[in-house]
């Protein structure tokens, strides 16, 4: 195996057989991302950088090592998205009404990693409470992504929630990150930063720890540079977890044994519903590339329907608001997060501390959940979008009688420039079309590179798996991977400021 | 259905939000905006359709009734923005 010259430009795979070979320690692998985090603060990917405490871990690492002791992440620095909560660092969820909030617990999915030996860099930024697809919604700014298009400087979004660990892996600032999504916030960031997302089936990583944004609907994955990367990960972040009572009692498969046993004979189902008008025509020609590569690997190619495609996205702009605006009745001020001054009595405190600590885009989304529960709307609004559910995921069911994995594209289309979406909701909702389904159907769902627009910018393709068939859509990603051949990377503009 | 502003006055009340009086009129454009683009979820028939409550076909786990965790007041209060010893200081509640 060769190594590259630089040891941030490691996939976490490299990293691994390098640091338990002793070819590099944990602390000189280490540092020299805690470099590169340093010199890409313009790009704005992390809220709380935490160098002492990996350098520390990295230390604990190489003690480990010399002896022997070596577990899977042994040594391996990462950054997680500051939706997990980490014992003794400050987790924000991107909010201001935790901008002060240190949790005196650590997540499970964390926890598990930790326990795997990796290091922890920092906590990413991410859109408040994981609500947005630009990482525009953060309390703590923007993340610029370290792409940009061709011949422009224009500041591009990483897409969200998950933008800031988007960003840290396609610019090299960890190995890998951790990721959460919700309706398409971990494949569609990792797609428009030309990085490698999987969101695995409801249940398969533990939701304890993590603050709640929708419940059902809420899963932990990781975000990657490579499709084993992305199997290595999720084999150490999932677990059966008796904290989280929806963890789901069924082992955690190696996913990285069956990576490479191809495609042959394996059924990949094209939804004829995810043509959508006004789709760039490139979208539509990676996305019948992407079928003729797997073809020509010996996988069949079959159409199938998903008849409910189109109303995913208004139903789950009724579930998710709904549960958001119940899960975030906890913060009220009194036990944890920001309180208001002055408050003239009890109502009068819950009401401005919510008011001032929530920005715009969450607010929204607690008033329409708010009124879609409310007493003479529920059964218009939120028992049909609970029926219209049903209906999505029994879809996929029906399509996975004739098919093994779907192929189709992530995105509706290329990042943004930052600002460009932020004016009318529901556009910036559309972000998430392709991704939306996976969550109200709770399957899992993964988004490898695929290729560049004209303009230089990256695309995805995603693949989605029948019920805990992580490993199908992981060995299928590693297909339309090695058929991509995405080498492309950003160039280091954040370095020269 | 369509949002006006007394109701977006009254679901910020009921959802103990905040709401600056210059807000509420941008709110009522915005809620109507993604109201009117549910709509369409109107145009399907859900005769006899079950609610999905569980994407997942799982029985909810059982695990016997004991005392697992506790004994973390001190750690409980440590993000408390108004605490003193073990409670929650708040406004006055009862006269």
């Amino acid at each position: 195996m060769t190594l590259p010259s630089n040891p941030t430009d490691f996939t976490l795979a490299d990293a691994r057989a390098a640091v338990s070979s002793k070819k590099i320690s944990s602390r000189e692998l280490t540092g020299a991302f805690v470099k590169a985090v340093e010199a890409a603060r313009p790009l704005n990917a992390f809220v709380t950088e935490t160098p002492d405490r990996a350098l520390e871990m990295a230390a604990a690492s190489d003690a480990r090592i010399a002896k022997g002791d070596i577990r899977p992440l042994e040594g391996l620095p990462l950054a997680i998205k500051d939706l997990f909560c980490t014992k003794g660092v400050r987790t924000t969820a991107g909010s201001n009404i935790l901008s002060n909030f240190v949790p005196p617990y650590e997540s499970t999915v964390s926890q598990n990693l930790w326990d795997a030996g990796a290091v922890m860099l920092g906590k990413t930024n991410m859109d408040e409470f994981a609500m947005g697809s630009s990482n525009e919604t953060s309390n703590f700014g923007p993340v610029t992504s370290p792409w940009r298009a061709r011949a422009s400087n224009a500041k591009m979004v990483p897409g969200g929630s998950s933008g800031g660990s988007a960003a840290s892996v396609a610019a090299n600032l960890c190995l890998a990150a951790t990721g959460t999504d919700t309706g398409g916030s971990i494949r569609q960031p990792a797609a428009v930063t030309g990085t490698v997302g999987i969101k695995p089936t409801y249940g398969r990583c533990s939701r304890w720890g993590i603050v709640a944004f929708a419940s059902s609907l809420d899963q932990a994955g990781p975000m990657t540079r490579t499709v084993r990367d992305a199997a290595i990960l999720l084999k150490a972040m999932a677990s059966v977890d008796p904290k989280d009572s929806t963890s789901v009692d069924m082992p955690v498969p190696d996913y990285e044994a069956g990576l490479e046993a191809g495609v042959k004979g394996l059924r990949i189902g094209i939804p004829k519903e995810y043509r959508v008008d006004g789709a760039p025509p490139e979208i539509d020609a990676l996305w019948s590339q992407g079928a003729e590569w797997l073809r020509a690997q010996g996988a069949e190619i079959v159409e199938v329907s998903l008849p409910h495609t189109k109303y995913a996205l208004p139903t789950y702009y009724i579930v998710a608001p709904a549960e958001a605006s119940s899960n975030l009745a906890r913060y009220d001020g009194v036990r944890y997060g920001h309180r208001a001054k002055d408050a003239r009595d009890i109502t009068d405190l819950y009401e401005k501390s919510r008011g001032e600590g929530f920005g715009s885009e969450v607010k929204r989304r607690i008033l329409i959940g708010t009124y879609v529960l409310s007493s003479g709307y529920y059964d218009a609004y939120y028992l049909r979008a609970q029926k219209l559910r049903t209906l999505i995921a029994r879809d996929f069911t029906q399509a996975f009688q004739k098919c093994d994995v779907l192929l189709t594209p992530a995105t509706p289309g290329p990042a943004f420039a930052i600002g460009e979406k932020t004016a009318d909701p529901v556009s910036m909702y559309l972000n998430d079309v392709f991704t939306v389904t996976v969550n109200l159907a709770g399957l899992p769902g993964l988004s490898v590179p695929a290729g560049l627009t004209a303009g230089g910018l990256p695309l995805g393709l995603q693949l989605i798996g029948k019920a805990f068939d992580e490993a199908t859509v992981l060995r299928v990603g590693r297909a339309v991977e090695t058929a991509a051949n995405f080498t492309a990377k950003p160039e280091r503009w954040w370095r020269a400021a | 259905m369509s949002v006006d502003k007394d109701t977006v006055r009254r679901i910020a009340k009921l959802a103990r939000l905040a709401l600056e009086e210059e807000r509420v009129e941008p709110m009522v454009q915005e809620l109507n905006g993604i109201l009117n683009w549910v709509e369409q979820l109107k145009e399907v028939n859900v005769d006899g359709v079950a609610p999905l409550t569980s994407v997942v076909e799982q029985r909810l786990k059982m695990r016997d009734d004991v005392v697992t965790d506790g004994n973390v007041a001190d750690a409980l209060m440590v993000n408390a923005p108004g605490g003193e010893d073990h409670f929650f200081i708040v406004p006055k509640v009862v006269e």
